[in-house]
């Protein structure tokens, strides 16, 4: 006969089951696919069939990359769930409830969104990322004026899809002009100034740089933009929810936001256009006149529900993820460079986001010194152009020499980065940079006090 | 009306002991660091009012993560290298 065992306080009682319940729990416990927690096995991802040079999934490396993409964060998933699973109606089909629930959400997402930069729900459009965000703006301001203005300020290190917008408005006619920054990695505001004329329609500066974490002086260019009546747009994709940021305050006409770049989903994004005054821009995409007619498409609830989500918790989080992010950040630059000499950080040290950390070891090759550290999720510059061996035209353009271009990795730490990951990625670091230096003729002449600079290199 | 000590103790430990089980190695470490550093920093609010708005965030969070674990069972994979001891490799 089967009994079973109830533990009440210290007291155990045996009690006789009927035979039902018995046969109902040997069933469950006969199923041995059923973890203890009554879930289904979990699903296995296999890659082997694309490609063969996947790491061990038991052995996965450390993530490092927070500038690339972010991980989503659970509380965003738990958001975006409903969506996903019960709530997918059309947010523009207004003759039914599956409609009307959807645009709730996709409203309060849109305020979301606003609250955390600061401007009114309806100054927000949904895109799809941060790229046509920017397309928008450059290419839609300056075609909307074009019979007006010609001109068009950015600086040599924008995003590629704002440096690409300009050039595809020079073919169209527009002057671009792209200024140079200082070597710390800022503009230099009096050339701006310079550089603004009476026909100029649009000023683009980024608000933190993608590759060497700068952030540029926003008030100050919002501020002069408006006294000459020039529209301004700042690329925010790695500021956003990471930096306190006032679309009032800084005088931004036109903003760019990403959600993957901060723990929400890939595949969305948002734009800022100001109401008052007011900022026109010509639509890229033709269709149904969604978002004021500025970006036609079936609105995506789910990703649009999630964008949101991780706008409100980066607002709630902005001062505990920075306090996080700034002492793993000097903890991981301290490391280093108390251990390894001739390391140089790229981009100004004050006006920066901890998060992204740029270095440059001297006389050793970036590509090899990530092909060490292969245990860590690293980039030498921006994941569009992470396939090229080129060295990054932001680092050129902050007037890095060739050799220090070529040797330099960012470390994107964010939200979830722990301080065991970067004591393991420090130590690594020190490890093969300093063996790779051994290896290195280069270093050994340094050593030895040779200037580099001096030889003659014989061709043969 | 007051929150008892013993419910706030007990909201926590629940909340420690669900954080633990996430499948994810930074969710794991992150989760149990921001509920260690919320009741820290909270610990001294008294207001009742404030009090039991507290709670039910905490509550709410609770429910997240329980739900957030599962789906990390499901269709979470993998670990990292440094949570492998075996991977204290000598290269």
């Amino acid at each position: 006969m089967f009994s079973a065992v109830f533990r009440s306080g210290n007291a155990i009682f045996r009690v006789r089951m009927p035979q039902n319940i018995v046969r109902c729990v040997q069933h469950q416990a006969s199923d041995s696919q059923i973890n203890t927690d009554g879930l289904p096995p979990a699903k296995r991802t296999d890659f082997s069939e694309v490609r063969k040079d996947i790491p061990d999934k038991e052995m996965r490396p450390l993530y490092l990359d927070a500038q690339a993409t972010t991980p989503l964060d659970p509380r965003v998933l738990d958001a975006m769930a409903p969506y996903l699973v019960s709530f997918y109606g059309n947010p523009h089909s207004r003759t039914h409830a599956y409609g009307w629930e959807t645009e709730a959400a996709v409203e309060k997402a849109r305020k979301q969104v606003a609250d955390c930069v600061g401007a009114d729900p309806r100054e927000i459009i949904f895109t799809s990322g941060a790229t046509e965000s920017n397309n928008i703006s450059v290419k839609g301001t300056a075609r909307f004026y074009k019979s007006k203005k010609k001109h068009v300020i950015t600086t040599q290190t924008e995003h590629k899809c704002v440096l690409d917008s300009c050039r595809s408005l020079e073919g169209e006619g527009f002057d671009v002009t792209y200024l140079p920054v200082k070597t710390n990695g800022l503009i230099d505001l009096k050339q701006l100034e310079e550089a603004m004329r009476p026909d100029t329609v649009l000023v683009s500066v980024m608000t933190v740089n993608n590759e060497i974490g700068v952030k540029q002086p926003i008030e100050e260019i919002g501020r002069m933009c408006r006294s000459k009546k020039i529209f301004f747009h700042t690329d925010a994709a790695q500021a956003v929810g990471k930096i306190p940021l006032d679309v009032n305050k800084m005088n931004i006409d036109l903003m760019s936001i990403s959600g993957h770049k901060i723990y929400g989903p890939k595949g969305v994004g948002a734009l800022y256009v100001r109401r008052r005054p007011r900022v026109r821009v010509e639509p890229i995409q033709s269709g149904g006149g969604q978002e004021r007619g500025m970006r036609s498409g079936t609105l995506p609830t789910p990703l649009c529900v999630g964008l949101g989500a991780a706008c409100n918790v980066a607002m709630q989080e902005m001062e505990y993820d920075h306090h996080r992010i700034s002492g793993l950040a000097n903890r991981l630059i301290d490391r280093i460079t108390s251990k390894v000499p001739q390391v140089i950080r790229n981009g100004d040290p004050y006006y920066t986001y901890p998060g992204c950390v740029n270095l440059s070891f001297a006389y050793v090759e970036g590509e090899s010194l990530l092909m060490a550290l292969k245990d860590i999720a690293l980039s030498s510059g921006s994941a569009c152009t992470s396939a090229s061996l080129e060295p990054s035209y932001v680092l050129r353009a902050i007037g890095a020499e060739e050799d220090l271009a070529h040797s330099s990795i960012r470390f994107g730490i964010g939200r979830f980065t722990t301080q065991a990951e970067i004591d393991y990625t420090a130590d690594k670091c020190i490890e093969h940079v300093t063996r790779l230096r051994e290896m290195s003729p280069l270093w050994e002449m340094v050593q030895e006090g040779i200037d580099l600079k001096t030889i003659k290199w014989a061709q043969h | 009306m007051a929150v008892p000590k013993s419910q706030i103790l007990s909201l926590y430990k629940r909340l420690l002991r669900e954080a633990k089980k996430f499948n994810t190695y930074n969710f794991r470490l992150y989760a149990v660091e921001k509920i260690q550093y919320e009741f820290h920093t909270n610990k001294s609010v008294t207001e009742p009012e404030k009090l039991s708005a507290l709670m039910k965030k905490g509550q709410e969070n609770l429910d997240m993560i329980k739900r957030q674990v599962m789906m990390g069972q499901m269709y979470g994979e993998g670990r990292l290298v440094i949570e492998n001891p075996a991977s204290d490799n000598k290269t």
